[in-house]
């Protein structure tokens, strides 16, 4: 919402300077979002002197000009005008300047050749009048020069962002009635002279009764025999402070008082309508070509004007061009309506059109103000144009009731915190238009009908604490007492595990929680992709249904930066589903390249999966899960290499899946064409992290170690090259209780070994809590092991 | 007697030859050994009368005494050259860089929940959290957002069916109406978490993050909700003191509705929170609607509060200077490295929220 202070005095008497107005207007609640020289900034255009003509050396019809803008300054500019020539006094933009027109901001520009500091302005370019033919003609001026062009140019206009709850603010008499409210000035009456009427309003006009009708009353006046022309100055002033074009008296009063009073009207060429008016549901297919130039094709059931022969407009939305009031019009219909805000917005929705109209009508307008309206407009448009005007006339419903609301006054400290005396409330509210009646405990407050937001107490409080001031409320300091954790388990172990991977040296990424359909389905299977109706864009347009969707792309793109040897992780949602809660938490983390690349003490290595393996397992540990509880196996899906990858389940292989790892597929690496190819990730299911038993946690077991001496074995079995040499941990130790540990220490294979074969060597510590072992003791425990491993494996004891 | 004097001159003259402990060692052979010099003498000792035995003896034991402690010291002399010449030859550079260490790096939005966390722990809130994908329902409806309601125009909403029943969430204010309809008051919460609207330019992304606050007790007023947001603003900024407005605004799940701006100057190209002549929209607040509180059945004659809602990237952006929103979601390594966080650098009530 536009406004001028000059436009504001109209209804506001106050001497408050504009700067408290301003802060003023943010303390109500109508947020100034800036403020700016009346239409752009009109003090640029200067009133300036041609000094010298002289023909462009590289274009027939151009001139090459010496323009003096005031003192002793002088630019040079290019202008096509026939009319340009010495001596003329006209009208001169700078560079920066925006023409009002076409809304260009004009540059320091060469044309043809020439560089030319600014324009000289026609009319039409400045929104004056019509007039394109030459530049402006300024008589009596020659004292003048290098003054602002437009009078109002001290004028500041006030952008306000009014919020949807308050659509009395959408006219300049609303925002006076809340300024007036708080302090700031007096309204004034609203003027309304009274004008002759004597005839009837003779174009029947009728409102088809039939259902979702969107119109609930039709006000009209007929006003014959008038000479529409251009605004007179103060007019077209106003309409230029909106930023609209002014078109002609008859259009441009509507506006105004649309702006004025936020009462949209609407003025229909009467001679164009067929026979009458009928407010009815559209049928489907039917069209009408509106002010904006284009056609529009209806659907069933919006809110149309029409005639005899079809659609003359969309009811509070846009008129029609088929009677469209032209300069040249002599006979109106002046429309004052009000239809209900849903169908409004049903309709502007469906046919994706926005106008000043339909923002108003959407938000509510007052259904009191129809006559007010047709009022003030008639009355205007026989001052400007003259003419005869018609006594009114109202299809639908004619008068609607003020609501009320049962006001308990106490319910204001309670939900603000301090009280206000009665008398202050009956103040506040009646100066913002509402009335108030004390019945026993409780005040009846009636609601005016241009304040379609008030409905309940809690309305009334608002509008009281807005006036009184957000700033008289005294803040209490919050008490520093905890009743309830925090964090629950699950984001104390999104917090652990994010901290926990980041710690292992992987950079922590937030990405979409979308991604490209394309890169979803190279690691998910392509069927289940999770669509959003309307995307962004292509390449954002599913959900991820996997942590790695996102994050193998932008490996990639740090690759492409120059960054190979890179580990990044994110922990965040992938969906499954476009339910809610069809997601789960997951950590992903991938990692490229090499370790030690250069290094004066380490030997270089490429990364791979038991890099992957053991922060993955660590993770898992520093989760809270006892390791002999990580079951690993080799099988995993598809978005890993399927002989380099494998999943660790809690307790047994089919239990909840904790983890998978391993290198991604090399059919993902070449079809996303990596600059390095060596790349290994792993996930972690935070979701099917089990929750530790707390007692156990809180009191340890007791603390026992062995003081009697500990031995160490070392065996090297030749087994199946294929065998799972992880198994022979849980195989060895269950053998016997005074196995302490077991640590593979060695996997050879090829040399002199069978092809098929390959030889582990493992590392045994034996201890017992009572005595110390003998010989005897050791050797049987050895001889177990023997036996045991070459019975579940298949294989020799090689020494 | 002319024996001693002889082998003492002999130990001399060896003595004063020694090069190294080998020939030191020797030398204490040929004189302490078996057979050795000194080692003969007392043997001859029984041969002699107890009178002669007696001079003989605190003789030879004068002599030996002083040589074993010659051959001692020099003993010493020659483990001293041998470890300063250790020390000398096993001198490094010890200015060769470090074995090299993989630092990961926390992003800053991730620390700046946990620093929202910890601050809002101290005062009794819990973190609560609900599903990104919602339902119309929840995100709108029952925020009192009905389907004609223009304020729904200011979310430019992503669907995921053509009903328009399912939706990302664009705010985290749902979690609200989940936690309320889960839950019996009173409710103490905040809600960190993932939002999406279908906007993308400088300074908008079509993800962000948002944090919600709730308290619905029985005499929760707005001076509370001010408290309680004047303090949050002065812990995430760590200033003592801090300029705050509340600016009367509306929202349709919060009555009386407020947006709070608070003050702050730019020194030297740096923006300083806290104190100035500028104002900086940080947050929406406001009382929550009776109607909102219906529709999660909690009684709004008994039960009152307040909520708030604010873009968690952007008090990121804030406070530590960080310029384009764009970049947290671009995941570049040198950005990451540069923002990111220590992941021991973690945000506590007891610690502080930094170093």
């Amino acid at each position: 919402m536009i406004l001028t202070l000059s436009w504001l005095k109209n209804h506001l008497n106050t001497k408050t300077s504009i700067n408290e107005i301003i802060e003023k207007l943010t303390n109500i609640g109508l947020e100034v979002e800036g403020i700016k020289e009346s239409s752009g900034n009109m003090s640029e255009f200067k009133i300036v002197k041609i000094l010298k003509t002289e023909k462009h050396p590289n274009a027939d019809k151009l001139k090459l000009c010496d323009v003096s803008i005031g003192g002793t300054s002088v630019v040079k500019v290019v202008c096509g005008a026939d009319n340009a020539r010495e001596g003329l006094v006209t009208v001169y933009a700078p560079p920066g300047a925006t023409i009002p027109k076409t809304k260009m901001k004009l540059k320091i520009a060469k044309i043809r050749g020439v560089e030319s500091r600014g324009m000289l302005c026609s009319e039409s370019e400045l929104n004056i009048s019509e007039e394109s033919a030459g530049i402006i003609e300024l008589k009596n001026m020659t004292n003048k020069i290098g003054k602002s062009f437009f009078k109002s140019s001290g004028e500041k206009v006030i952008d306000l962002s009014i919020t949807p709850n308050r659509p009395d603010c959408l006219g300049v008499r609303g925002i006076a009635r809340d300024l007036a409210a708080a302090g700031v000035g007096k309204l004034l009456n609203l003027k309304k002279d009274k004008i002759n009427q004597k005839k009837n309003q003779n174009i029947k006009v009728s409102i088809t009764k039939e259902k979702n009708q969107g119109c609930l009353a039709f006000g009209s006046c007929l006003i014959t025999g008038i000479k529409n022309q251009e605004s007179p100055k103060w007019l077209k002033d106003k309409i230029n402070s909106l930023g609209l074009k002014p078109i002609s008296a008859v259009v441009d009063i509507t506006n105004y008082v649309m702006f004025d009073l936020n009462r949209p009207l609407h003025a229909y060429n009467a001679d164009k309508i067929d026979k009458e008016i009928i407010v009815r549901n559209s049928k489907k297919g039917e069209s009408f070509t509106a002010l904006d130039d284009k056609k529009y094709t209806l659907q069933k059931d919006m809110c149309v004007i029409a005639d005899k022969s079809g659609v003359l407009g969309l009811g509070g939305i846009i008129g029609g061009t088929k009677s469209a009031t032209k300069i040249d019009t002599k006979n109106i219909l002046l429309e004052s309506a009000y239809f209900l805000p849903a169908s409004i917005r049903k309709t502007s929705k469906q046919l994706g059109l926005d106008t000043d109209a339909k923002y108003r009508f959407e938000r509510g307008i007052d259904p009191n103000s129809m006559i007010d309206g047709l009022k003030i407009a008639a009355d205007l448009i026989l001052k400007i144009c003259g003419g005869e005007a018609s006594k009114f006339n109202i299809s639908g419903k004619k008068e609607y009731k003020s609501k009320s609301i049962e006001f308990e006054t106490s319910k204001f400290k309670k939900i603000i915190g301090f009280s206000i005396s009665e008398s202050e409330i009956k103040k506040i509210l009646n100066s913002l238009g509402f009335s108030t009646k004390k019945v026993k405990k409780k005040l009846t407050v009636f609601i005016p009908t241009w304040r379609p937001d008030i409905n309940q107490e809690i309305d009334l409080i608002e509008e009281l604490i807005r006036i009184k001031g957000f700033d008289k409320i005294n803040l209490i300091e919050p008490e520093k007492i905890r009743n309830r954790e925090t964090l629950n388990f699950q984001q104390k172990l999104f917090h652990l595990g994010q901290r926990s991977i980041s710690y292992k040296g992987y950079y922590e990424a937030v990405t979409w929680s979308f991604t490209d359909q394309k890169i979803d389905n190279l690691i998910n299977d392509s069927s289940s992709s999770i669509f959003i109706v309307n995307p962004i864009s292509k390449e954002l347009n599913v959900l991820r249904r996997s942590i790695f969707s996102n994050l193998l792309l932008y490996l990639k793109k740090n690759h492409d930066r120059g960054f190979q040897d890179i580990a990044l992780f994110e922990i965040g949602p992938v969906f499954y589903g476009k339910k809610p809660g069809e997601q789960q938490i997951v950590i992903g983390a991938v990692k490229s390249g090499q370790i030690n690349k250069k290094s004066w003490s380490e030997k270089t290595r490429s990364v791979d999966i038991f890099d992957m393996k053991t922060d993955v397992i660590k993770t898992l540990i520093e989760m809270g899960i006892n390791e002999d509880h990580l079951i690993v196996n080799d099988k995993s899906k598809n978005c890993y290499h399927p002989g380099r990858s494998g999943s660790i389940n809690f307790k047994t292989t089919n239990g909840p899946l904790l983890a998978q790892f391993g290198e991604i597929h090399p059919s993902i690496i070449s079809k996303l064409n990596y600059k390095e190819k060596n790349i290994c990730g792993f996930e972690v299911f935070l979701d099917n992290i089990p929750k530790p038993n707390k007692k156990m946690r809180v009191s340890k077991e007791n603390f026992k170690f062995s003081d009697f001496q500990a031995s160490e074995r070392d065996f090297a079995f030749l087994i199946d090259k294929n065998y799972q040499v992880g198994r022979l941990n849980k195989i060895i130790k269950d053998l016997d209780s005074n196995i302490r540990s077991v640590n593979i220490f060695d996997v050879f294979e090829g040399g002199n070994l069978p092809a098929d074969k390959k030889s582990v060597a493992i590392n045994i510590s034996i201890q017992a809590d009572d005595r110390t072992l003998s010989d005897n003791d050791l050797n049987q425990i050895s001889d177990k092991i023997i036996k045991e491993v070459e019975n579940k494996t298949g294989g020799n004891i090689r020494s | 007697m002319s024996d001693l004097n002889n082998i003492l001159n002999s130990f001399e003259t060896k003595f004063s030859q020694i090069k190294n402990k080998e020939d030191l060692q020797n030398l204490k052979s040929e004189f302490f050994g078996k057979n050795g010099s000194i080692s003969l003498q007392f043997k001859k000792m029984g041969s002699l009368n107890s009178e002669e035995r007696k001079n003989f003896a605190k003789e030879l034991n004068s002599i030996k005494d002083q040589l074993t402690s010659k051959i001692e010291k020099k003993f010493k002399d020659f483990e001293n050259l041998e470890i300063n010449q250790k020390l000398k030859d096993e001198k490094i550079d010890i200015t060769l860089p470090i074995r090299s260490v993989q630092n990961g790096k926390i992003h800053p939005v991730s620390q700046v929940i946990d620093e929202i966390s910890s601050i809002f722990s101290e005062v009794g809130f819990s973190v609560a959290e609900g599903p990104d994908v919602e339902s119309e329902y929840n995100n709108f409806t029952a925020l009192n957002t009905p389907e004609d309601h223009p304020a729904r125009d200011m979310h430019d909403t992503f669907y995921l069916d053509k009903d328009k029943k399912t939706l990302l969430r664009t705010h985290t204010s749902p979690v609200q109406i989940r936690t309320m309809l889960n839950g019996q008051p009173p409710f103490k919460i905040i809600v960190p978490g993932r939002t999406y609207r279908c906007d993308s330019d400088q300074t908008h992304a079509p993800m962000f993050h948002q944090l919600e606050g709730l308290h619905i007790d029985k005499n929760i007023t707005m001076g509370h909700l001010k408290g309680c947001l004047n303090y949050f603003i002065r812990e995430f900024f760590e200033v003592k003191k801090i300029k705050m407005r509340f600016r009367p605004s509306h929202f349709p799940f919060t009555e009386p509705s407020a947006e709070v701006d608070i003050g702050y100057k730019i020194e030297n190209g740096k923006i300083i929170i806290g104190d100035g002549d500028k104002w900086l929209e940080i947050l929406g607040c406001g009382m929550v609607h009776p109607n909102v509180l219906k529709n999660t059945k909690v009684d709004p004659k008994k039960y009152q509060g307040f909520a708030f809602g604010m873009g968690i990237d952007r008090l990121a952006m804030l406070k530590y200077g960080i310029n384009d929103l764009r970049a947290f979601f671009e995941t570049d390594y040198r950005w990451l490295n540069h923002f990111g966080f220590d992941p021991l650098d973690v945000p506590t009530n007891y610690r502080g929220l930094s170093r």
